[in-house]
């Protein structure tokens, strides 16, 4: 087993894995990775399984020092890495032997990163998972929702596997300043004016900096008079919620199990992480997509993941 | 009954009744069945007149779960209701002002003294309507219609764990220090969430809950914090 210290864990930087899936029952958030798609790709580098723990870092910042040698991945926002100093190729997997430094430099492009070990981190599973819900106080490397912390070490890994391997070009997220997002159309949709729902996908909408894991929060003009509800129903991940001010919600993965605010639809899944990777101020709109497209995509994301 | 999408793989199960313990009752039924009879179910979270199944996409598709859910919903529809005979939860709760922030507001908005506010609150039963918001957070209904008053028009960004609070016709305890909008009526000091703990918290939907009042000495013997 190889070792990390935590010489600077950076503003938040999460262990994560597949997400706390079957207790929203319970009121439990499913957390995981904001954005899927990079966790994925860094675990397939190393011939982890898909939701094997790994390493959420928002913004960058973040310096580990190995207690010994370990071979690591690192995938989605553009932060500059150094292994002892050395430049390391993005969306790559790497060597750091015992004693060196690894290096992770603020975002350039995206705002979360994710650093995979070969032979997955080592963590307490709560609930079934080590995903870190910080509001919920549940995962992470002691159980109780803790973001990474100075002092802390992070365990895992065995197999160096020697072959270094990149991402398909044409796999790596764009990390434009400007997303569209596909919509499934359905909730309380009908229930909203023809005026709000055509202004909802005619305009072009910002990522407000109050956005966080549980929500991406949108500013515009406002949607008016959204419906109002009587009694709350189950939310689901993607679910776009539309609160009395009319600046719409896009529930992420630290999304409340519960909701009263009407809502439009849901962003396809494989969308949501294009929008974690977009930074406050980023231009979001909207088009549609069927329900038989999405599943599809959704299934060949899986059967390509996890085999 | 109505059922639609929610999302890339739930079914969202909408009921045309409005809310009532019986309805709820039926839901934690029905949902106790779903989960037993449909393997490829991952969850399922009843609401107060809604219910939402979760399931895996790689076992089937939306059509394909709607098809294995219709016949189940048949017979449950046509289903007797059952009585459960199950204890009501009992919760205690110190009535004490220096825990109980709000009940001299509400008093005066009730028109009414803090100790009727405090009979009111602790002699009604109360139902779980749902389960949601925060880990272990339940929705009760069943507070008494003088107590009803709208949601602080500021919510506190903290709300202290343990807070039993109450908005509109609904109560509520607040598992873990967090930010709420409802006013603070009094405090437990009894644990709601416990992810060690199966199940993790001690509610079930259609439940009935009782609140005793103990007073402030209890609470803090019992571990109560100020």
């Amino acid at each position: 087993m190889s070792a990390l210290q935590v010489i600077q864990p950076g503003p938040l930087s999460l262990l994560m894995d597949g997400g706390r899936h079957g207790w929203l029952h319970q009121g439990v958030s499913p957390s995981g990775p904001l954005d899927v798609l990079s966790a994925a790709w860094a675990n397939r580098l190393l011939d982890n399984p898909a939701h094997a723990p790994l390493l959420e870092v928002s913004l960058g910042g973040v310096q580990l020092q190995a207690l010994d040698d370990c071979q690591l991945a690192f995938t989605g926002a553009q932060m500059p890495l150094q292994v002892a100093g050395v430049a390391q190729h993005h969306a790559s997997s790497f060597i750091l032997r015992a004693g060196e430094r690894l290096e992770i430099g603020y975002a350039q492009r995206g705002q979360r990163g994710y650093l995979a070990i070969a032979g997955d981190f080592a963590a307490p599973a709560v609930l079934g998972s080590v995903a870190t819900q910080v509001q919920e106080g549940l995962g992470g490397l002691h159980g109780d929702g803790r973001p990474l912390q100075v002092g802390d070490t992070l365990r895992g890994g065995s197999t160096l596997l020697r072959t270094q391997r990149s991402v398909p070009w044409r796999f790596r997220p764009s990390l434009a300043a400007q997303v569209v997002l596909r919509l499934l159309p359905g909730g309380d949709v009908a229930a909203f004016s023809a005026a709000s729902k055509e202004a909802f996908f005619a305009q072009t909408w910002q990522l407000s900096a109050a956005s966080n894991r549980m929500g991406a929060r949108l500013a515009g003009s406002a949607l008016a008079e959204p419906p109002r509800l009587i009694y709350s129903k189950a939310m689901t991940l993607g679910a776009v919620q539309v609160p009395p001010d009319g600046q719409p919600i896009v529930l992420m993965a630290d999304h409340q199990s519960m909701g009263g605010y009407p809502l439009l639809g849901w962003v396809h899944p494989l969308d949501l992480p294009a929008l974690a990777q977009l930074p406050a101020g980023g231009h979001v709109r909207f088009s549609s997509v069927s329900l038989d497209d999405m599943q599809a995509e959704w299934r060949t994301f899986y059967a390509f993941f996890t085999p | 009954m109505h059922l639609e999408p929610a999302g890339a793989s739930a079914v969202q199960v909408l009921f045309d009744e409005a809310p009532s313990p019986a309805l709820s009752e039926r839901l934690a039924q029905l949902a106790c069945t779903l989960r037993e009879r449909v393997p490829a179910v991952d969850d399922v979270v009843p609401a107060w007149n809604s219910l939402l199944v979760h399931y895996r996409l790689s076992q089937c598709d939306y059509h394909q779960m709607v098809a294995q859910l219709c016949p189940l919903l048949e017979q449950w529809q046509a289903q007797p209701v059952r009585v459960t005979t199950a204890a009501a939860l009992t919760i205690e709760v110190c009535y004490d002002p220096r825990v109980a922030l709000d009940l001299p507001w509400l008093a005066e908005q009730c028109r009414c003294s803090v100790a009727d506010v405090i009979a009111q609150h602790h002699a009604a039963t109360y139902r779980v309507g749902a389960i949601g918001f925060a880990p272990g957070f339940a929705y009760l209904s069943g507070l008494a219609a003088g107590l009803a008053q709208p949601r602080r028009s500021t919510p506190r960004t903290a709300v202290p764990a343990g807070s039993v609070a109450i908005a509109e016709q609904q109560c509520a305890i607040y598992p873990r220090t967090s930010p709420g909008g409802w006013h603070v009526v009094g405090r437990t000091a009894q644990r709601l969430f416990d992810p060690q703990h199966t199940p993790p918290s001690p509610w079930r939907i259609g439940g009935e809950v009782r609140f005793v009042a103990i007073d402030y000495a209890t609470f803090i013997a019992q571990g109560g914090q100020l």
